[in-house]
């Protein structure tokens, strides 16, 4: 059955709203297939705007993956503004994809990435205008399978009503087997119908509605069990084994439109074992696997005689780990010596930047941004959250960064972090202080800045702090203000500093939404017909609103708002991601939990890369192993990169 | 800004070349900086020697004409590139229109500066600043003076487009208001306006965008407006004689119009030709 195209009568409403390109596709990089020539198809949502969602990561590479598959077709939709939004509502015009414009409500999934959790009204507002139900439970064969991935996947009973399949962990082989489940039950005639489909998917992924979810009268979980034969009690994630093997994104789609991120970027290693104790990321995408320095060069030439981009972006969660980082950056900049095209680390490490880096980072008079994350203000704080950098790492770090030539630095802090005081917060003040004053000296110029840049803290399942009680609103705001008080109040320095920050309120619903169960649905729910819509933007966010429909929609159960956020949980709680398994062990979570609020000051965790450790459990549970060099190979320019611009 | 960092200089230009290029389709809907952004990714993966400014930040050379607004149609958009070696213009056009996106389609490329036969040669300091940097757009795109522009105005009948135009040509002065970015901008519409008339075409399903809209167009009356409106400052933009033609005679379409500039050049080469098809118009033959 042919799909046609909702351009015509998208188009003459494209006149009517801002920045109509992020609608139109065309980008390099892009594919359209033909529809009939393929028998499973996709829709990726990055349930945000164009501008955020283009650069992903995780949609890029699963777009090549599946669109590299024979009889597989990939199409990419993203949430469009409220201007685009109430002109398509009046004109009944479907939710679409940009690479072809079909509409979603004909593709057989709509696969969902989430990276934020206020993301969820969004992916409402698609499923809406795309004609399909909200609630999984009112779906037919007719509907796409909607299926949500990503980190914030780790958690996905909030939204568990409005998908139907839940993907943990690394999509690169997952989408591959849930593609050849879904063509051969096709193949086969659709056996069992929509809950056939779902039954076989059991096996690779989780599927909310077959576990049902029992409660005690005081409002916690009693317990959370499979509702039909066959279906497992826990679902595991899954985890990619060999990143030279997946080299994706190969050649991005590279947007007309203005983006966040406009870069070519190769994912250097996925995982990290530093142990920090509030990062879900640190902690769901366990063990650190590296990719080679040969594949990052092979996809580094190859992505960016593709794309055309400027830079390139060393990413992983913390890219001055890999262990041949200097290599990298330094043959990297070697091959690309005289072309304009510069390298960032968009996440280093204050204690892993060296001399090399800064080098190697500005070798072409480029210099990106400098962001260094100490996340706690004093030494003590720093080791409740076991990020182990010292005063004298970050004043090292700074120094050699603005001794390299760099002007400005970014600071990024929490605040609201288990056991942190008002006095914590405040040596954030002194901390800037003393990286303004070690840059003039080293630097000899006045003109040098840092910015400091603080959030406030939200607990995540599946790291230590989950039990822990989030902080209030109002005590991270007076701290913020406090802090911006004592910065601002600085004559010596105070100019020299900036700051920057959100206040505690989007946090709060953040950490409902984060930790929340089955329940908090029904809050998402109220909220979105309340009209809220990117509620990870200020402009947009309402605390009001989401107070408000929180009250309304958990008025007759025993829990509200600060239950689910600043209550702390104890050790026999059943926590609401406890069937999904990241393969961290809740022992070792525990007790790394009481050893960073213990009254004798807070323990240590070692990085299993350096100091073998299996204790997290993810390895043996997962039957994964750390993958690390270093291969001691290094890249030839000449040979590697045959394709240098502007010789 | 920071002094230039001793290691990586920048080669000097060697070549200016202008490129004329289109906007079409799904394309027109790209903003200015989007098409420099395209055009700054394209001549990356064309492998052109672009040329790059120095300091810190250092960014391609290429310089603009003022282009078609966010969501109009153009056959005649106009940029300068600065290349650090020579290269053949065909193949500039070539390499360039295989890296951009379908719709930003290069029409093609000449070398004004440089010598007959294209054997080299400095690009002269006196066409445009000194030490091979960008001749300034004045000097490049000087000699752009007005544009041609169609519109395509759904459910707008012939006959009341007519009439429009004929008591606008009457005006002494139309003022207009746009909304911009900056707040209210008042305009007189008609001072700008050399030339405006009512056309016929052979349907346009021939246009690479109006056929997007043809369905919708092919079923009501479907006036097509030409004029040449010169290029003054502020800028009269087709929307804004739009509006005085909406203000003073109730011309409003019925879907927003679709609006295509043809071409660009001087005000005498634009202006008094006679009627011209939609074809010959769309090949380009005229203001380049």
């Amino acid at each position: 059955m042919p799909v046609e195209s909702v351009y015509p009568a998208l188009e003459p409403l494209l006149p009517r709203v801002r920045k109509p390109i992020q609608y139109v596709g065309g980008e390099v990089g892009s594919v359209t297939k033909d529809w009939d020539a393929t028998d499973v198809r996709w829709a990726l949502l990055y349930p945000d705007a164009y501008e955020v969602g283009l650069p992903n990561q995780g949609i890029q590479i699963l777009y090549e993956v599946l669109n590299e598959r024979e009889g597989v077709l990939a199409e990419r939709t993203y949430t469009v503004w409220p201007d685009l939004e109430e002109l398509m509502r009046t004109n009944g015009v479907p939710q679409f994809t940009v690479d072809a414009h079909r509409p979603v409500g004909s593709f057989d999934v709509l696969g969902v990435s989430f990276a934020t959790e206020m993301a969820y009204t969004n992916l409402l507002t698609v499923l809406d205008l795309a004609g399909i139900p909200l609630f999984s439970s009112e779906r037919t064969v007719a509907h796409p399978l909607v299926i949500g991935g990503g980190h914030a996947a780790f958690n996905p009973e909030p939204v568990a009503d409005f998908l139907d399949v839940v993907v943990l962990g690394d999509g690169e082989q997952a989408v591959l087997a849930i593609t050849d489940l879904i063509r051969e039950w096709k193949r086969a005639g659709q056996p069992g119908g929509r809950d056939g489909l779902l039954l076989r998917l059991t096996t690779v992924a989780y599927v909310p509605r077959f576990y049902d979810v029992s409660y005690h009268p005081d409002g916690k979980i009693s317990k959370v069990v499979p509702n039909r034969p066959y279906v497992p009690p826990t679902v595991s994630k899954h985890t990619v084994m060999d990143l030279d093997a997946w080299p994706y994104p190969r050649a991005p789609v590279v947007p007309v439109a203005e983006t966040v991120h406009e870069r070519y970027s190769v994912e250097i290693f996925r995982g990290c074992t530093r142990g920090c104790r509030f990062c879900q990321a640190g902690m769901i995408t366990r063990p650190v696997r590296e990719r080679s320095i040969t594949t990052i060069g092979a996809m580094v030439a190859q992505g960016v005689a593709a794309s055309g981009f400027d830079e390139v972006g060393l990413l992983s969660l913390s890219s001055a780990d890999h262990s041949e980082i200097n290599e990298i950056a330094v043959d990297l900049a070697d091959c690309y010596e005289g072309t304009n095209v510069g390298l960032s680390l968009p996440s280093t490490r204050v204690d892993a930047f060296n001399v090399t880096l800064a080098d190697e980072l500005s070798r072409n008079g480029r210099r990106s941004g400098l962001t260094f994350a100490p996340e706690g203000g004093s030494e003590r704080l720093r080791k409740v959250i076991n990020k182990m950098v010292t005063e004298e790492d970050l004043i090292r770090t700074v120094t050699t960064a603005y001794a390299s030539g760099w002007r400005q630095v970014k600071l990024y802090f929490m605040c609201g972090l288990p056991t942190e005081t008002d006095e914590d917060v405040l040596a954030i003040a002194q901390l800037a202080r003393k990286v303004i004053a070690a840059g003039r000296k080293t630097s000899g110029r006045h003109d040098i800045k840092c910015t400091v840049s603080i959030g406030g803290f939200v607990p995540k399942p599946h790291t230590p702090f989950q039990w822990a009680a989030q902080c209030e609103p109002e005590v991270v705001d007076a701290r913020l203000r406090a802090l911006g008080g004592a910065l601002r109040a600085d004559r010596a320095y105070g100019k020299a500093i900036g700051f920057r920050y959100h206040d505690g309120r989007p946090g709060q619903i953040e950490g409902l939404l984060s930790r929340g169960d089955r329940r908090v649905g029904a809050v998402i729910l109220a909220a979105w017909r309340d009209g809220a819509r990117f509620d990870g933007w200020s402009e947009y966010f309402s605390y009001e609103r989401w107070q408000r429909c929180a009250e309304s929609a958990l008025a007759t159960e025993p829990v509200d708002l600060a239950w689910y956020t600043t209550r702390e949980r104890d050790y026999s709680e059943v926590l609401p991601w406890e069937h999904l398994d990241a393969g961290l062990d809740r022992d070792w979570l525990w007790q790394d939990w009481q050893n960073s609020i213990a009254p004798e000051g807070a323990a240590e965790v070692e990085d299993c890369r350096w100091t073998p450790c299996y204790e997290c459990g993810v390895c043996p549970a997962m039957d994964t192993e750390i993958q690390v060099g270093p291969t001691g190979a290094r890249l030839d320019g000449r040979r590697l990169l045959p394709v240098v611009v502007g010789r | 800004m920071p002094e230039p960092d001793p290691r990586s200089p920048q080669k000097p230009a060697v070549q200016h070349l202008v490129v004329r290029y289109a906007k079409r389709g799904k394309m027109r809907f790209a903003s200015h900086r989007d098409v420099a952004r395209a055009f700054e990714r394209g001549v990356r993966r064309a492998g052109l020697p672009i040329a790059y400014s120095a300091g810190f930040s250092p960014h391609p050379k290429i310089s603009y004409a003022g282009g078609a607004p966010t969501g109009v149609a153009s056959e005649a958009e106009y940029l300068s590139l600065a290349l650090t070696a020579r290269q053949a213009e065909a193949q500039v056009c070539q390499r360039l229109n295989a890296a951009l996106p379908d719709g930003i389609d290069v029409i093609d490329v000449t070398d004004p500066w440089g010598l007959p036969g294209g054997l080299g040669g400095e690009f002269p300091p006196e066409a445009g600043g000194s030490g091979g940097s960008l001749p300034r757009a004045n000097s490049a795109f000087g000699h752009l003076e007005a544009s041609e522009w169609r519109v395509v105005l759904p459910g707008v009948g012939s006959a009341a487009a007519q009439q429009a135009v004929v008591s606008f040509l009457a005006l002494d002065e139309a003022p207009v208001e746009r909304l911009t970015d900056k707040g209210v901008r008042r305009l007189d519409a008609r001072a700008a306006v050399v030339e405006m008339s009512v056309i016929t075409l052979d349907g346009i399903t021939a246009d690479p965008d109006g056929g997007q809209r043809a369905a919708v167009t092919g079923q009501e009356d479907c006036a097509i407006l030409r004029m040449v409106v010169l290029h003054t400052a502020p800028a009269v933009r087709p929307e804004d004689v739009l509006t005085a033609l909406r203000e003073r005679n109730g011309i409003a379409a019925s879907s927003p119009p679709l609006t295509t500039r043809l071409a660009q050049g001087s005000r005498a080469l634009l202006t008094g030709k006679t009627l011209l098809t939609g074809k010959t118009l769309l090949a380009g033959e005229i203001g380049s």
